[in-house]
């Protein structure tokens, strides 16, 4: 399966995730939230970046409380909970913005 | 994601069961999980693609089985067809499809057996229902024994005692040998043997979540309570789902965890070698998977030097616990015989408080009025404590020390006939997530009996899959998402940290 970005066919996953996380650049994050049905605003940004950032560190992506708890240091308490999250992205902070961010989908029982 | 395909099964107001469906044929016959990858078939050791010859090698794998169980082959051989379990799955109940009654998904294994391993069936097929193993039936196979979450509750109504689980996973074992798996768990145990639990989550990851863990409670309460990882010479190892490091509600049980262990005084760690509790080989009837998954809980036992194992909120695990861990990684020789082995989280907190070991405020559960879901392995395949029936009465009991409102659901589906939650045995994964709806509607039936009856707002599960599925399927029946919560949650809520300093 593939993705058209800007004419270059990115391969994804039966469920949109990004085969190769190196294939991923902004242009593609917005078209995979497109296809999730989002826009992206910088409150968006701010929890890919993050997921990003943490990813290169930990080669996982952050359970959602590590999450939360990072979005309310930079973006004050009122937004470091699930429910802003959700909010953001409403099929789950997990699984879909670890997709817009180019990771890997968390296996397990999550 | 893309919405919802399929329409929510309807629940009706005041009634504790579900009516039994009319039959609608191939309901279910379109909804195929995702098939693993070669390098997930090759990483648990299996072909990575159909081999060629994969008619004869399945029937030879088979054969293989049937000798090596005489269990399985009982079962295969004494079905009457006498329709006992045909209304008792929770699949059937919510998918109408008739290849979803137990007795018709295990024919389809069985017709093959019947085939290529009995006198009248090699010789007068048709006359027997005999049939051969060929592609529409490797394709039945896989659609329909993926649509059974070996939760053994139509065994329990089996005047035979005929186990469907062990029936489901002989097929997944077999289709496995051919180089036929399912992603979902076939990944996951790649990722387990490669990096010691199912998320993929490693060593830095874990202590860094746990470190955040002591800062939030310590933030919370104003008590340090560690949560400790690789210490050598602690009393108590750990072993529990990876799900508990990253998920929601989970992570809340957790918590409850090192409350319990911190007010208690007993030392205790996780590993990150063994930081998996689930065994997914179980659900893929995997024997030398299973072994090899188990094994790293016996390594890390003996390099940390515990005294004593305990296992976290987790169903299938305690099963694969408490049955097979003597048969498949002891003798436990090393551990201290004073305690059970293993022992379960809601044993041993019952045991303390059993003992007046730890201080706890109901009142600080008073916003809760709280159900209990027994998890099919616990109930149906495992025990704990030491009186009959201490899988039900324990967790109940725990709940009821640390609560004040509790309220059972309707007798017909608690205990040992509970109804699955409709995510377990290696189902709950998003490409399956209309049969998981579908499948929870029994549970969500009785559920809202209780909702109803007596304004139940708090669903207490003690299993990874059932808290996932349920955060998961409760809002498809206008349930809040929140209402499940760790049974190790509301022990935690109600322990009050420095009363026992």
């Amino acid at each position: 399966m593939a993705l058209e970005v800007n004419g270059k066919s990115i391969a994804v996953d039966e469920e949109g995730y990004l085969e190769n996380r190196d294939d991923w650049n902004m242009d593609i994050a917005k078209a995979i939230a497109k296809e999730e049905g989002l826009d992206m605003t910088d409150a968006h940004w701010e929890v890919v970046n993050f997921l990003r950032e943490y990813y290169d560190e930990y080669q996982i992506a952050p359970a959602v409380r590590v999450l939360t708890k990072s979005i309310g240091k930079k973006l004050g308490k009122d937004k470091g909970n699930s429910k802003y999250l959700y909010e953001l992205f409403p099929y789950g902070p997990a699984k879909q913005a670890c997709k817009i961010a180019g990771l890997p989908k968390p296996t397990g029982c999550v | 994601m893309a919405k919802a395909t399929f329409d929510t099964p309807e629940l009706k107001p005041h009634q504790e069961v579900v009516d039994l469906p009319t039959v609608k044929p191939g309901t279910m016959h379109h909804l195929k999980t995702f098939p693993a990858k070669p390098v997930h078939n090759e990483s648990i050791g299996y072909p990575g693609e159909l081999v060629d010859d994969w008619q004869d090698k399945a029937v030879q794998r088979l054969g293989e089985l049937v000798e090596g169980s005489k269990a399985l082959r009982v079962f295969l051989d004494t079905c009457v067809k006498c329709g006992a379990c045909t209304d008792k799955c929770h699949y059937f109940l919510g998918t109408q499809d008739p290849n979803n009654m137990p007795v018709a998904r295990q024919d389809l294994l069985r017709s093959v057996y019947r085939r290529y391993f009995t006198f009248a069936g090699k010789h007068f097929p048709k006359l027997v229902g005999a049939k051969d193993f060929d592609k529409p039936m490797l394709d039945d196979w896989y659609n329909y024994f993926h649509q059974c979450s070996q939760c053994r509750r139509c065994s329990v109504f089996c005047p035979y005692g005929i186990d469907t689980a062990e029936i489901s996973m002989a097929a997944r074992e077999v289709m496995d040998s051919i180089g036929v798996g399912q992603k979902y768990c076939n990944e996951i145990l790649g990722k387990v043997h490669k990096v010691g639990n199912n998320l993929g989550l490693p060593e830095p990851a874990l202590v860094d979540t746990l470190e955040g863990l002591e800062e939030d409670v310590e933030e919370d309460t104003g008590v340090l309570v560690r949560f400790p990882v690789d210490q050598k010479g602690a009393d108590v190892l750990l072993i529990t789902p990876s799900a508990d490091f990253f998920a929601e509600p989970h992570i809340d049980g957790l918590i409850g965890y090192g409350k319990v262990f911190h007010q208690a005084g007993i030392s205790w760690t996780l590993s990150s070698y063994a930081s998996e509790a689930a065994n997914f080989s179980m659900f893929i009837g995997s024997a030398d998977n299973l072994k090899k998954t188990a094994m790293r809980i016996r390594e890390a036992a003996l390099e940390l030097g515990v005294k004593r194992i305990i296992v976290g909120e987790c169903g299938h695990a305690w099963r694969v616990a408490y049955s097979f861990w003597n048969t498949l990684i002891g003798p436990f020789d090393f551990l201290d015989p004073k305690y059970p082995v293993p022992q379960h989280i809601v044993e041993f907190t019952y045991d303390l408080i059993q003992r007046g070991a730890l201080e706890l405020d109901k009142e600080a559960n008073d916003h809760r009025r709280i159900t209990f879901h027994d998890s099919c392995n616990v109930a149906r395949a495992s025990r704990m404590g030491n009186i009959p029936g201490g899988q039900f009465i324990l967790p109940r009991e725990v709940i009821k020390a640390a609560a004040n409102n509790f309220f059972d659901m309707a007798p017909d589906t608690i205990h040992e006939k509970t109804f699955c939650c409709g995510g377990g045995g290696g189902l709950l994964t998003d490409d399956l997530m209309e049969l998981r709806v579908k499948g929870a509607m029994p549970r969500m039936q009785a559920l809202k009996q209780v909702v109803e009856e007596n304004d139940v707002n708090t669903l207490v599960a003690i299993c990874a899959i059932c808290k996932t599925q349920f955060a998961k399927v409760l809002p498809y029946y206008q349930f809040d998402s929140h209402m499940i919560t760790s049974l190790h949650e509301v022990v935690g809520d109600a322990i009050q940290l420095g009363a026992k300093e």
